[in-house]
Parts: structure tokens; C-alpha cells; sequence
């Protein structure tokens, strides 16, 4: 190791914000960097501050670049162009080892000829640390992961919940000033999914670290990380927190890959105040309000998530509806999903479209509850509209 | 065991069929080994008077402790160099010419002996090497290397290359993550592959007729010329005592193997 970068002491004291660089400084820029396979540009280009203490997920379909660049944040893959900035210092050419980053692999990647203790302990020998005080970072990773009991045994004796807390101890023992997760959660079953979810949040609060996880599941994106940068096709589609990130997608692209949405083409538009009135061919004239950001000249969708849309056997009961711009579309019943706490009903509009709604099972009898090939008007106001270029 | 009783009728003929093809002329050659009579195709009671005969044969386990130094020496050495270019072909998966170099490297697989013995043949003479322990054994290493990667680098194969780059993540460079992640995963097929090559060294009498010198005779040459003036029934002994030894091996061999396999998420061969 030429040089000790800030935080690669791994023996200072356990105090976790200590080791961290000035408060307001992003922990780690990313500017401009970029990586070709061959002729295939996996990362092209991505800029992105990550500050201490956050919990940021890089979330987008496979193949869109996010397993690269973690890769180079962990030194796996040094990149083409740009700079990675640690702490003010560029580590992009920087061998792993060289990092104070350590990371969490997809697969766990546990050493299997050694026993959970020693794999815990692989880095802090490494580092050089005194026999004694392995022993004291050991034994405090096994309690925070929950693991006691089963220090003597081989990552093959353990189930997939355990293992995966093995590699996270392992990979949290050095104190790294940075955690990386690929896809941590991708081999566990929905329920250890769920739960492990919540305690790597409450680990990320309590140790006051800086995670960054890769994942192609939004809902894990949006259910831990406090920021999520979409990717897609080696860019950073956009950057937001996970409310702004669903009820303000910048793009179509982005509405229809976060949760679910009802999209309909523009053909026409025209603007009416703080609203547009947009012409749709499946959905006849939609009032929208008028995005905070001015809509260019080009091709427009209007987007609704189904939970937005509201049903009724009438409409809404004030015929002022017209007059306070409701929109309100008529059409019956097409097919039903019932999935427990909702229920999704399509329904088939008479301008010839399809919109979803999903809607609440908020009382236990279904006499509420709308039938196939029943009349009903779907109805949502201008404001729970998204106008988004396609 | 519920697998055998699945086996029909057929299946435990054909099985039989195919043992008894195998197995029954080396079980005729032990059951003569212990054979009291001096003619080779005439019982004459059990008695281990023709193993007595060998042990006192000098010339005789002179060829067996020479077979055995070259069988030693050209499987380690063959092992070293086998595991290097394993490591080479499996880790350098973008290098140039890689296939080549691969294909180059199993040829003496299915290349004919006596053409790799005749080539070592006119190589030494070339150098005007003094044929003996050392030409020979450099002849073994060439035959059993490329066995060696062979087995080593299906090891390596099937190990998760994730593994190496987490013992990075973790403070290790390159050269330590091998050697504390890699080494000890792929051991067992390193044993494999060294006794694999011993066993093949120990059998070979083509090359080594082509390569060795005067007065350094290996076991199979000896027994080969000895068999040209007649059958011994001390021959027998001493094949048996051959086949026990490679047995053994073998079965050592491939224990490794299977260690190796359970360890990692697939099989190695053998």
C-alpha cells in the first residue's frame, strides 16, 4: 500500500462519523466517467455527488451500467475517462485494496475453506490489525449481525439469510468510509427480503455510514435508499428522492420503469391559464396542470398512476366538475385484478383507451366492489396529471 | 444403494460384461503372482516365493527405484508448470492468441507416444544431452502437463471469480488474493493432477524406451525386456505390486477430486 488513504486506519475507534471528511463536502464526486467494453459504452459519462451518510441506490434495468460503475467505485474496472474523488482525492486508477471502499457482493462471494470468524477476520489481517483487537471487531460484527453461536462454522453450513450477514460484517469490519451493495437482497425470499431491508437501514442509521446499493428492484430502491439515481443506458436518467422520483418522473422512460402508470399520447394541446388542455386519441381531452418546469416543443404523454384514478358508479357528484376541470372518463369495466390490500380494475374508456385504477380494499366486504362489463366514470384531477415528453 | 437395485437384468450383464473385460486378465495376472510353480501357466499352490525373487533382484528394483525418482521429479515438476499455465489460461481471458495457446498446450493429449519419444529423441541428441534419469524425466514432464492443466484448469473454472476480487476488496493485492483465496480452493486438484502425472510417468514405456540411456532403466523397460526371453512368474509379482501401488494412487487421486468438487459448487473431473 503506497499511501494510507483517510479511513483506511481501520483500527481508530468506533465512534463511525469520526472518520469522516468535512460535513457538506460530498464524500465521493464521480465526474464525468466513463467505461467502454469493446465497442459497447456501458458507462457513458455519469456525473454524481454522493454525500457522507447516505443511503443513495443506483437503480435501472440490467445491462444499463449500474454493476460497472459500482465496479469502479470498488476498483473491479478502472474507468475510460473522468475522476472518482474519495474525500477530495482521485482514486480512479487506485487498486482495491488500495481503497478505503469495501463491498458487499451479489453473490456473497464467502471464502468457503474458511469458517464465518475468519472470513470476518480476512480484511483485518490484512490490515495489519493486533490478534486481540480482531478479536474485539469480530466478535462486535457477529453481535450487530446477529450471528453469535455460529462463528465456527463454513459459509456452506449456513443458510442464505446467514451468509448474506456474513458478507455484510465482512465487508463492514473494516470500517470502510464507504459500502457498496451489489444487489444484496436478490437472493433471499420475499419476506427475509422485506425484513432485511428495514435492518440494513436501521444498520446504515445507527453506524452513520455511506451505502451505496445497486439494485434493479424499485421497490427496494425506493423503500431504503434516501436518494436513487435512475440509469439507463450508461446514463444517470435522473437523481431524486424516491417520492419526487415517482410523482415527478422527468421522463416517460422513467414513469413507466418506477411503479405503474397510465400513459397517453398528446395529439394536441393548448394552454388555458395555469393549465393545459391536452388532446389525447385514447382518452379524448385531458385538463392538466401545467408541469413546473415548461413543457418544449416536442412530443408530450400524460401520465396518471392507477392509484390516482378514482372510480365511480356517477362521476363526481358536483356537476361543477366540468367547471373545476375534473376529468372525468366514461367507460365500463373490462377486467379485474384482485391483489389482497387493492384491487385493479381495467377499464375499457369509451374513446377506445384502457386505464388502470387501482383502488384501495379499505373495507372487508366487497359490497363496494364494481363487476365486469359494469358502467363506470374513472375521474382524476388536473393536478394528479404528469405531463412528460416521450 | 437404491440406485443399484434400479439397474435391470441388462444393465448388470452389460456391467458385468464390461468388468470382467477390464478387470479379469489383471485378476489372472495377481492370482499367478502368488503362484508356487516356475512355470507361468501351471498352478502349483500359493506361495510368495517370486515376490522373494524380486526383492533380491538387484537389477530389478534398481528399474523400480528409478521409475519411482522419475515418476517423483517429472510429476512435480509437471505439476508446477501444468498449474501455471492453467492459472495463465483460465485468469488472462483476453490475452491474444489465447486459443492457440490452449489447443497448443492439450495436443500432447492425443498426440501418438512414439512420436512424442522419437521428437524428445532427436532434441537430445541434438543437444548432445547424456540420456539417462534426467532426459527422461523431462520427457514425463513433457507427456503429464498438460494433464495436470487440464484438471487444474477445469478447478479453476468452476471457482467464482468473485472470490478473488472479494480477498482484494479486503486488502489483498493481486499475488495475496491468490495465494490465500485461490491456492487452497484449487489444492485438491493440484494433489490430483500430481498424482495423475505420477501414475502416468510410472506407466509409460514408450517414451521412456526413446528417451533414457544405458544402465538406466526404467521398471516398464526392464520388465519388457525381461518378458522378451520368456514370461517369469516374478514378472507377475512385480506387476502386482505395481498395480496395488497405482491403485492406491488412484484412489487417493481421486479423494482429492471429490474433496475438491464439495467444496466448491461444481464437480472436477476424474
Amino acid at each position: 500500500m503506497a499511501e494510507e488513504l483517510p479511513g483506511t486506519d481501520v483500527a481508530a475507534d468506533t465512534a463511525a462519523g469520526d472518520a469522516f471528511p468535512v460535513a457538506g463536502q460530498p464524500l465521493l464526486r464521480i465526474e464525468g466517467v466513463a467505461k467502454t467494453f469493446g465497442t459497447f459504452r456501458a458507462v457513458d459519462g455519469v456525473s454524481l455527488d454522493i454525500k457522507a451518510g447516505e443511503f443513495f441506490a443506483l437503480l435501472g434495468p440490467s445491462g444499463c451500467g449500474k454493476t460497472t460503475l459500482l465496479r469502479m467505485l470498488a476498483g473491479f474496472e478502472a474507468p475510460d475517462e473522468g475522476r472518482i474523488l474519495l474525500g477530495g482525492k482521485d482514486i480512479a486508477q487506485a487498486l482495491p485494496h488500495e481503497r478505503p471502499i469495501n463491498m458487499m457482493f451479489q453473490n456473497y462471494a464467502l471464502f468457503p475453506h474458511l469458517s464465518v470468524r475468519d472470513n470476518i477476520a480476512f480484511g483485518l489481517k490484512r490490515a495489519g490489525m493486533a490478534r486481540a483487537d480482531i478479536a474485539t471487531r469480530v466478535a462486535e460484527m457477529v453481535a450487530l449481525v446477529k450471528l453469535e453461536g455460529l462463528e465456527k462454522r463454513k459459509p456452506d453450513q449456513l443458510s442464505g439469510g446467514q451468509r448474506q450477514r456474513v458478507a455484510l460484517a465482512r465487508a463492514l469490519a473494516r470500517r470502510p468510509q464507504l459500502l457498496l451493495l451489489d444487489e444484496p437482497l436478490a437472493a433471499l425470499d420475499k419476506k427475509l427480503r422485506e425484513s432485511t431491508q428495514g435492518e440494513l437501514m436501521e444498520l446504515q442509521r445507527r453506524l452513520g455510514m455511506t451505502f451505496v446499493i445497486v439494485t434493479h428492484d424499485q421497490e427496494e430502491a425506493m423503500t431504503m435508499a434516501s436518494r436513487i439515481g435512475v440509469m439507463k443506458a450508461g446514463k444517470l436518467a435522473q437523481v431524486a428522492g424516491p417520492r419526487e422520483l415517482y410523482e415527478a418522473p422527468r421522463s416517460r422512460w422513467i414513469a413507466e420503469f418506477v411503479g405503474d402508470v397510465n400513459l397517453f399520447d398528446a395529439e394536441s394541446r393548448l394552454r388555458d391559464g395555469h393549465r393545459l388542455v391536452i388532446g389525447t386519441r385514447d382518452a379524448g381531452t385531458l385538463v392538466v396542470a401545467e408541469p413546473r418546469e415548461p413543457v418544449g416543443a416536442g412530443k408530450l404523454s400524460v401520465a396518471i398512476r392507477p392509484e390516482k384514478v378514482k372510480l365511480s358508479r356517477r362521476g363526481p357528484v358536483s356537476e361543477a366538475g366540468r367547471e373545476t376541470a375534473i376529468n372525468r372518463l366514461d367507460g365500463v369495466i373490462a377486467d379485474i385484478c384482485y391483489l389482497g390490500g387493492t384491487t385493479t380494475y381495467k377499464v375499457k374508456l369509451d374513446t377506445g383507451g384502457i386505464v388502470q385504477a387501482s383502488v384501495a380494499n379499505s373495507a372487508r366486504l366487497d359490497v363496494d366492489a364494481y363487476s365486469v362489463n359494469q358502467n363506470v366514470v374513472a375521474w382524476f384531477t388536473p393536478d394528479d396529471c404528469m405531463v412528460l415528453p416521450s | 444403494m437404491r440406485k443399484v437395485s434400479r439397474l435391470s437384468r441388462f444393465n448388470v450383464a452389460s456391467l458385468a460384461l464390461g468388468l470382467a473385460f477390464l478387470y479379469l486378465p489383471i485378476l489372472i495376472l495377481v492370482i499367478y503372482s502368488f503362484n508356487a510353480s516356475r512355470l507361468v501357466t501351471v498352478w502349483g499352490g500359493w506361495s510368495l516365493r517370486w515376490y522373494h525373487e524380486f526383492f533380491n533382484d538387484r537389477a530389478m528394483i534398481e528399474a523400480a527405484w528409478m521409475s519411482l525418482r522419475v515418476a517423483a521429479s517429472s510429476a512435480t515438476i509437471a505439476t508446477l508448470l501444468g498449474t501455471l499455465a492453467a492459472v495463465a489460461l483460465s485468469r488472462g481471458e483476453r490475452f491474444r492468441g489465447r486459443t492457440l495457446f490452449s489447443g497448443m498446450l492439450y495436443a500432447p493429449l492425443v498426440m501418438p507416444e512414439v512420436i512424442t519419444g522419437l521428437s524428445l529423441l532427436l532434441l537430445f541428441v541434438a543437444l548432445n544431452a547424456e540420456r539417462g534419469f534426467w532426459t527422461v524425466t523431462i520427457a514425463h514432464t513433457t507427456l503429464t502437463m498438460c494433464f495436470v492443466a487440464v484438471v487444474v484448469q477445469s478447478r479453476l473454472g468452476s471457482l467464482d471469480r468473485s472470490l478473488e476480487e472479494a480477498a482484494m476488496d479486503l486488502g489483498c493485492n493481486p499475488v495475496r488474493a491468490f495465494v490465500a483465496v485461490t491456492l487452497p480452493l484449487i489444492a485438491p486438484a493440484i494433489v490430483a493432477g500430481w498424482m495423475l502425472a505420477f501414475t502416468l510417468s510410472l506407466d509409460d514405456l514408450v517414451i521412456a524406451s526413446f528417451t533414457t540411456g544405458p544402465g538406466s532403466a526404467t521398471l516398464p523397460i526392464r520388465i519388457y525386456s525381461e518378458v522378451r526371453l520368456g514370461v517369469k512368474p516374478e514378472i507377475n509379482a512385480i506387476c502386482t505390486l505395481v498395480i496395488a501401488l497405482i491403485a492406491v494412487v488412484i484412489v487417493i487421486a481421486s479423494l482429492a477430486s471429490k474433496l475438491s468438487s464439495s467444496q466448491g459448487e461444481s464437480a472436477a473431473p476424474l
